[in-house]
């Protein structure tokens, strides 16, 4: 992020010959440090405020009692109590919470596994396959610009194509393949993963296409001149050069997939169950504090997930 | 390595060109469907072409108050990008050099990115009905909500778009060349007009970018308001709603207003960012170029 260099330079501007004019000798009033304050507080402070704080109150609130409409700021394991009814009695079923998580970690995998392969070989196509650079930019700006849209109107937009009476279906009717509309296509699981993977993919091309990009090509052609083969220098090459990418893009993706309740609820019809959609149902009910216990509980199984992959890569180091 | 392209080109070309497809097919087809005739349903084949569906949205005898919800998102989303754009700027300029609470606020962005949204939303909201609850006892019992599209919805967008500034900062002065600033304040320059007539030339492309950044993601932004917007809905939140009730085009014309927006702004950015390189170009510096 910063050359000793620019350390040196910032911190005494006095030392640089020819800037000894009044100028500079009022500059050097503002200490450099508190320059950096004036700089990075205003984001300091809205992070502060609206991320530190709250993700605070969510602990705190978790260990709250309710009744059915309002917050009893008394502490209450209630809100965890409620979210675990039954798991012990039903053993060795699985309770709600334990079904509802399986299924999101489900949900998870596949849209992990699917956006990981799409994504390698779309940045793979992208890094070393297009020359010219100016292809490279045009090409990626092509992948980023839907990016740039709703999410919700990329949702919709399947439903003229998987519906029942929808292109696919009535496709498949006129040629002869099935007698009656597949129903599964839409309002399912299959409809969930493949918009998420439609909306996501863009998270896993970016930080793989930024590791290869940053692979020395001379590497490359080492391998082919020591014989490898593509496949080869793929696997031991390539790969593992564009590990930090793919953690980097992996993480973004699962914990997304991980908190989803927008594209699960639309996609899914509202009918399939997700972490994320348990505190949205708990909120609708005005039962906070039962919210704020499956959000902490989301945000340890995230961070789980997250420390685990971060052991593979120093993520401050990739950026 | 070999001259001319090798198999593995072709079957990638084919491939990601299925992944463009795949990308933009959807979208392009409800653009398309939102054109039909009154008569017309929510697939195809389309039933006549007629603007009778986005006419109806602008009536405002349809399904929503348009007008109101895109005047609030329009608001919203210029806010939020104004902010993003000083306080990333800002910010990125201070990570040039160490400071004591670097990595705090560093490992801040990063968790706010990728913390799931509903639960950053969740406690946005749990921490201004807090409020809300004080200001009731102790101050004044008829205060309604502190909760609201400019105070909880905009810092619920900005989670959201700060991390995505910082980082775009991040990658700039990751290829910016010190050596200009140096030869500025060698020239005389205060640290203001370095980065007034140095800096901030060089960089604009990029900060463009964070603009374009900031405005379409809060444009579009859906789960961190779903908690946090207090009483009003933005016109992704209407959109939302209506997904699960509509059996007309109205859903399509509607989706349709609202990328024509997104569009529009994406247009107009990369044609500045554009115009700005090929200015810097033909000025002879080669530093910072590039797209965000």
């Amino acid at each position: 992020m910063d050359t000793s260099e620019d350390i040196l330079q910032q911190a005494s501007p006095g030392l640089i010959p020819g800037s000894g004019t009044a100028r500079a000798a009022k500059v050097t009033r503002l200490s450099p440090s508190f320059v950096s304050w004036l700089q990075a507080g205003p984001m300091m402070l809205v992070f502060l405020a609206f991320f530190l704080i709250p993700l605070v109150f969510v602990v705190i609130v978790s260990f709250w009692d309710y009744n059915e409409y309002q917050l009893l700021p008394v502490f209450s394991g209630r809100g965890y109590t409620d979210t675990f009814e039954g798991c012990i009695a039903q053993l060795p079923d699985l309770c709600t919470i334990g079904k509802t998580y399986l299924k999101t970690l489900k949900l998870c995998f596949l849209v992990w596994a699917i956006t990981l392969f799409i994504g390698f070989w779309v940045a793979y196509f992208l890094a070393f396959h297009v020359k010219s650079k100016t292809w490279q930019m045009g090409l990626s700006l092509l992948c980023t610009i839907p990016f740039w849209t709703s999410n919700v109107i990329r949702m919709i937009a399947w439903i003229p194509l998987l519906g029942r009476n929808g292109l696919v279906n009535s496709g498949l009717v006129k040629t002869g393949l099935i007698n009656h509309p597949i129903e599964w296509l839409l309002f399912s699981e299959f409809s969930v993963v493949l918009a998420l993977v439609h909306l996501f993919t863009f998270f896993m091309v970016v930080p793989i296409f930024n590791s290869m990009v940053r692979i020395d090509k001379s590497l490359i052609e080492a391998a082919y001149d020591a014989g490898a083969t593509g496949f080869q220098t793929l696997v031991n090459v390539i790969i593992p050069l564009a590990k930090p990418g793919i953690v980097i893009g992996s993480i973004f993706v699962i914990t997304i997939v991980m908190g989803d309740f927008i594209t699960i609820g639309v996609m899914g019809g509202q009918q399939i169950a997700a972490a994320g959609k348990i505190i949205e149902t708990r909120v609708n009910a005005l039962q906070f504090p039962a919210a704020a216990a499956n959000a902490v509980i989301l945000l340890a199984i995230t961070f789980l997930i997250i420390s685990m992959m971060s052991r593979i890569v120093d993520i401050k180091k990739e950026l | 390595m070999k001259e001319g392209r090798p198999r593995s080109f072709y079957v990638l070309a084919i491939f990601f060109a299925a992944y463009v497809l795949f990308l933009y097919g959807p979208m392009i087809a409800i653009y398309v469907l939102s054109f039909q005739g009154p008569q017309g349903g929510l697939t195809f084949p389309m039933n006549g072409v007629s603007t009778f569906w986005i006419a109806k949205l602008f009536q405002g005898t349809g399904i929503v108050d348009l007008g109101a919800a895109f005047r609030r998102s329009l608001l919203l989303g210029i806010i939020v990008m104004s902010v993003t754009v000083v306080l990333s700027v800002a910010a990125g300029m201070a990570f040039r050099r160490k400071f004591r609470a670097q990595s705090v606020l560093f490992y801040s962005a990063i968790a706010s990115l990728i913390v799931p949204s509903i639960i950053t939303s969740l406690g946005i909201s749990l921490e201004f009905r807090i409020i809300d609850d004080l200001i009731k006892a102790h101050w004044n019992e008829n205060f309604e909500t502190s909760m609201g599209l400019l105070t909880s919805g905009l810092g619920a967008h900005l989670t959201w778009t700060l991390p995505f500034g910082l980082l775009i900062m991040f990658a700039i002065f990751n290829r910016f060349d010190p050596r200009l600033e140096e030869a500025a304040r060698d020239l005389g320059a205060t640290p203001w007009q370095t980065f007034r007539h140095v800096v901030l030339p060089i960089i604009l492309p990029s900060v463009i970018g964070i603009g374009l950044f900031g405005f379409t993601l809060s444009w579009d932004e859906l789960a961190r308001s779903s908690q946090a917007i207090g009483a009003v809905n933005t016109l992704p939140l209407d959109l939302q709603g209506l997904t699960t009730t509509v059996t007309n085009p109205d859903i399509y014309a509607l989706g349709t207003v609202i990328s024509a927006v997104s569009f529009t702004v994406i247009t107009l950015a990369l044609g500045t960012i554009h115009m700005l390189n090929q200015r810097q170009a033909a000025k002879g510096s080669d530093a910072g170029k590039g797209l965000v």
